[in-house]
């Protein structure tokens, strides 16, 4: 990593206000955001490193493999939260050991996702999004008792265990990542033993919460009013290939989550068929049709349990991928428009080299010689930040194209890897059903 | 639709020759009326006309039973002539022993006709594709509701036709051969009220007669009370497996969705992911097929025979009401009698040694009394007669029937669990075997490019 190259403008400017001017014009990025202790990284791997985002995330001898487990709920009543065993088995070098187990919070997963943002996303990385909060059903946690939250996956808690996979899904992401994986703050986020700081940033209430929310209204409205003439078709078309790959991927999630809600309630309907042929199996008088009625009541409630299953393989395999990607599509569209401020940016210092310069024309002309020198110094200031925006543009023009490149191929090995479990699970589905009918069809015909 | 063929899509829902019969219970039809035996009746509905509000059946009979002027004729019934019909039937005192084959349901294609508006209503906001195949699909719903309505009445029918008794009542006959409206009114709603008035009345009198009347017969008793409960675990299961029924097609709806989004996005897809996304949705849109096949299956074997029995119970309900009823009277003619004999002295110690005697021999009584009776007491006594009659023939015809419904029933629920069971192991494998070739020849050879 270059630290070196660290321009003074983007020195540490915390708590930028958006009303408050700063010294130095520079109205586009500190309007947008609040952190921009930015060092633009060069990259360190060649591409022939691209990691694959797929199950077994091995590329050569390098591996590593994170797992998030069992979501435990610490301390009592609103001060409590959950926290998460996470588990990870790695030969990268960077890393001191070859397995660790950290516990941590949900909101250590938002910080570090918080930190990587503000570290990569002006080189133009495509930082994974961290999953989304769930207030009301922590607040549920929260209240409910201590064994309901132990047991995770009891019925109202579902979403504990969605949120569990989402985690590791991040994490795993993360890791694939060639640059990220090494970076020190996850290697911390991973490997030690004491709790990180509390990431204060993440909460939704807090007043830097509130920021951040005036910070995005801030960055729509420059999204929405600033149209960058692009030079690089490139760049344009891939825009617009992104907004329709997101829109398809709406259609779809919302398609795949009626799917679900649909197989979970048809595993509830076929439950209460169950009963019902349990309960007419009790009240039926004819011995033989008895027996058939309570063995179809056994079968529909293994089926019930199927559905389940079922429902559940549509969820997490199908929607949960989909979904993934739409928070992708949408951490890509951030990269891209990343790269809008960087050009803003250069076009702001370029403005300012040409006042600069003028002025300086000026003094001449009027001979005040005086002042010559002192604008002649700002003239080549103005240069040298020129320069150093283009060589900005440029790479983080040349980091998308990159990032990009690894992003469709793991988009596409993500969607087909996906499709083929699914539909393989779904054949596993099939043949239990025919085995539990099967299983049934002696007793339908002993009826005498 | 037993077999789920993609052809019924293309037939026109307005005229249907309702060539399967999920329900019947009756394969002889095939039958030429020229080789009719003697004495035979058959009946089907061979034509079917859905218009605005009414379905038009088109009743077919061939018999060679002399009471009919021809040996094949037709005529054309609407819903509320099966229900006048079913009435002639269930208010027949002589039928009083007999189970009334249960009368078909109303035809309802509200909820079809509903989700074909709600349809068009939305169709700006769906593909071509999607609205197409939507359509299909409700038409075939259409049709398959159609189908089932029709048979529904057709059994009925048939079950008249078949009945020893039943099938020379003068009723089913004037049904059958007359060529003119039957003038059955459909039942406006001052009628709906009645009806309900009716309702009302009968169960109560059902729980009054089931409080005051001791069965003194234990058979009947039990039945009574198994028949009760059966009927409404009969329901509720119906119900219940029909809700499932219903889930399981909205679930291979949703199907449709996801292959038109899979479709949509194949076009902005390139290389192998287009192949693949477009493979996928073809995967998806079979998949519908197979789940609505399935659901249409459950809908077939295991809802309609449960709502079948459930009507046919309540119907065997009926005729123990009745016969409770029959038993109340057979009470009261008891009872009057014994007021009768009170009132008169001079008989009055005959008549304790009677009514100790009448129920094991009544005919015993008659030839003691005959002649120093009072002619009060004397028709008391042949009422008494008469109800103690109509309640022992009663009583065993309807244990005959009894058994009888039971035999069906039991039959009836194997072969469709049988089917059922066929079916849904048929429907499984072949998603199964297609899910295979599918991976194994396209998508898994489109993973790696």
């Amino acid at each position: 990593m270059d630290n070196n190259t660290l321009p003074p403008l983007f020195d540490n400017m915390d708590n930028v206000d958006i009303s408050s001017p700063s010294d130095e014009p520079e109205i586009f990025q500190s309007a947008i955001q609040d952190d921009e202790s930015l060092s633009p990284t060069t990259k360190e791997e060649s591409m022939e490193d691209v990691i694959t985002m797929t199950a077994e995330r091995e590329t050569g001898d390098t591996f590593i493999e994170i797992t998030v487990e069992e979501p435990q709920k610490i301390g009592d009543g609103m001060t409590s939260y959950l926290a998460y065993k996470v588990i990870t088995k790695t030969n990268i070098a960077k890393f001191k050991r070859r397995q660790s187990t950290v516990l941590r919070r949900f909101s250590d997963f938002l910080g570090l996702h918080e930190q990587l943002l503000e570290r990569y996303l002006r080189a133009g990385f495509i930082i994974p999004p961290a999953p989304s909060k769930n207030i009301i059903g922590a607040t549920k946690v929260k209240m409910g008792s201590q064994q309901t939250a132990e047991s995770g996956n009891a019925n109202g808690l579902e979403w504990v265990e969605n949120r569990r996979a989402s985690l590791e899904r991040f994490l795993n992401r993360t890791a694939a990542h060639p640059t990220l994986r090494v970076d020190p703050n996850f290697i911390n986020f991973l490997e030690s033993d004491h709790e990180l700081p509390r990431a204060v940033n993440t909460a939704a209430l807090s007043g830097a919460g509130v920021m951040r929310l005036l910070n995005k209204v801030g960055e729509t409205v420059n999204k929405i009013t600033y149209k960058m003439d692009e030079n690089d078709s490139w760049f344009a078309d891939k825009i617009s290939e992104i907004e329709a790959l997101d829109s398809h991927y709406q259609k779809l999630h919302s398609a795949v989550k009626s799917l679900v809600s649909h197989r979970q309630e048809l595993a509830s309907l076929t439950g209460g068929v169950a009963k019902s042929a349990a309960m007419l199996s009790t009240c039926e008088e004819h011995v033989g049709l008895s027996k058939a009625l309570s063995q179809l009541a056994d079968v529909e409630e293994k089926i019930e349990l199927l559905r389940t299953e079922q429902s559940n393989s549509d969820f997490y395999i199908l929607s949960e991928m989909i979904n993934d990607y739409i928070g992708l599509l949408s951490a890509v569209k951030a990269v891209f428009h990343e790269r809008v401020k960087v050009f803003q940016n250069w076009q702001h210092a370029q403005m300012q080299l040409t006042k600069k310069r003028e002025n300086k024309a000026k003094l001449e002309l009027s001979q005040r010689n005086d002042k010559i020198e002192g604008a002649q110094k700002e003239v080549e200031e103005w240069e040298a930040k020129v320069q150093r925006c283009q060589k900005e543009f440029d790479d983080i023009s040349a980091e998308i194209k990159r990032e990009m490149e690894r992003f469709e191929i793991n988009r596409a090995k993500d969607f087909k890897a996906a499709i083929i479990k699914y539909l393989q699970d779904q054949m596993a589905h099939q043949q239990q059903i025919m085995k539990y009918w099967e299983g049934y069809l002696p007793a339908a015909k002993e009826i005498a | 639709m037993m077999d789920g063929d993609d052809d019924s899509g293309s037939a026109s829902p307005q005229k249907i020759v309702p060539d399967t019969k999920p329900n019947t219970e009756n394969p002889i039809k095939d039958t030429q009326p020229e080789s009719l035996p003697d004495n035979t009746l058959i009946v089907e509905i061979s034509d079917a006309l859905s218009e605005k509000d009414r379905v038009k059946f088109t009743v077919h009979t061939r018999t060679t039973m002399p009471c009919f002027a021809k040996q094949d004729f037709l005529v054309v019934r609407q819903f509320e002539e099966f229900v006048w019909l079913h009435d002639r039937f269930e208010e027949n005192e002589e039928y009083a022993g007999y189970i009334i084959p249960p009368v078909p349901p109303r035809p309802d294609f509200d909820a079809s006709r509903e989700k074909l508006q709600r349809l068009g209503e939305g169709e700006g906001c769906m593909t071509k594709e999607e609205f197409k195949k939507m359509k299909a699909e409700l038409e075939a719903e259409y049709l398959a509701t159609f189908k089932k309505t029709v048979a529904m009445h057709e059994v009925f029918l048939q079950r008249l036709a078949q009945h020893s008794v039943f099938r020379t009542d003068s009723h089913l006959k004037v049904f059958l051969e007359y060529d003119q409206d039957l003038c059955a009114k459909p039942r406006n709603t001052k009628s709906l009220f009645g009806g309900l008035v009716r309702n009302l009345s009968k169960t109560t009198d059902e729980l009054y007669l089931g409080a005051t009347v001791r069965d003194v017969n234990d058979f009947f008793e039990n039945e009574l009370q198994f028949l009760n409960e059966y009927h409404s675990h009969l329901k509720e299961g119906a119900s219940r497996s029909e809700r499932m029924a219903k889930k399981h097609k909205e679930l291979a709806d949703s199907y449709i969705k996801i292959s038109s989004g899979l479709i949509q996005l194949s076009t902005i897809e390139q290389g192998s992911m287009e192949k693949f996304c477009a493979k996928t949705a073809e995967t998806f849109e079979k998949m519908r097929n197979m789940e609505g096949r399935v659901a249409s299956d459950q809908d077939l074997k295991l809802v309609d025979t449960l709502r079948y029995y459930q009507r046919d119970s309540n119907a065997a309900k009926a005729l123990l009401v009745r016969r409770l009823r029959c038993l109340a009277s057979y009470e009261a003619a008891n009872r009057n009698l014994e007021k009768a004999r009170a009132k008169n002295k001079d008989v009055h110690a005959v008549s304790i040694l009677c009514s100790v005697l009448h129920l094991s021999s009544s005919l015993l009584y008659y030839c003691i009394l005959y002649t120093h009776k009072p002619l009060e007491v004397q028709e008391a006594e042949d009422l008494q007669t008469k109800a103690c009659e109509k309640f022992e023939s009663m009583s065993a015809r309807g244990k005959e029937e009894l058994i009888s419904f039971r035999k069906r029933r039991v039959n009836a629920f194997k072969k469709s669990l049988i089917e059922l069971a066929e079916l849904e192991v048929k429907h499984a494998k072949t998603q199964y075997d297609y899910l295979k070739v599918c991976l194994d020849e396209n998508l898994l050879k489109l993973q790696e490019i």
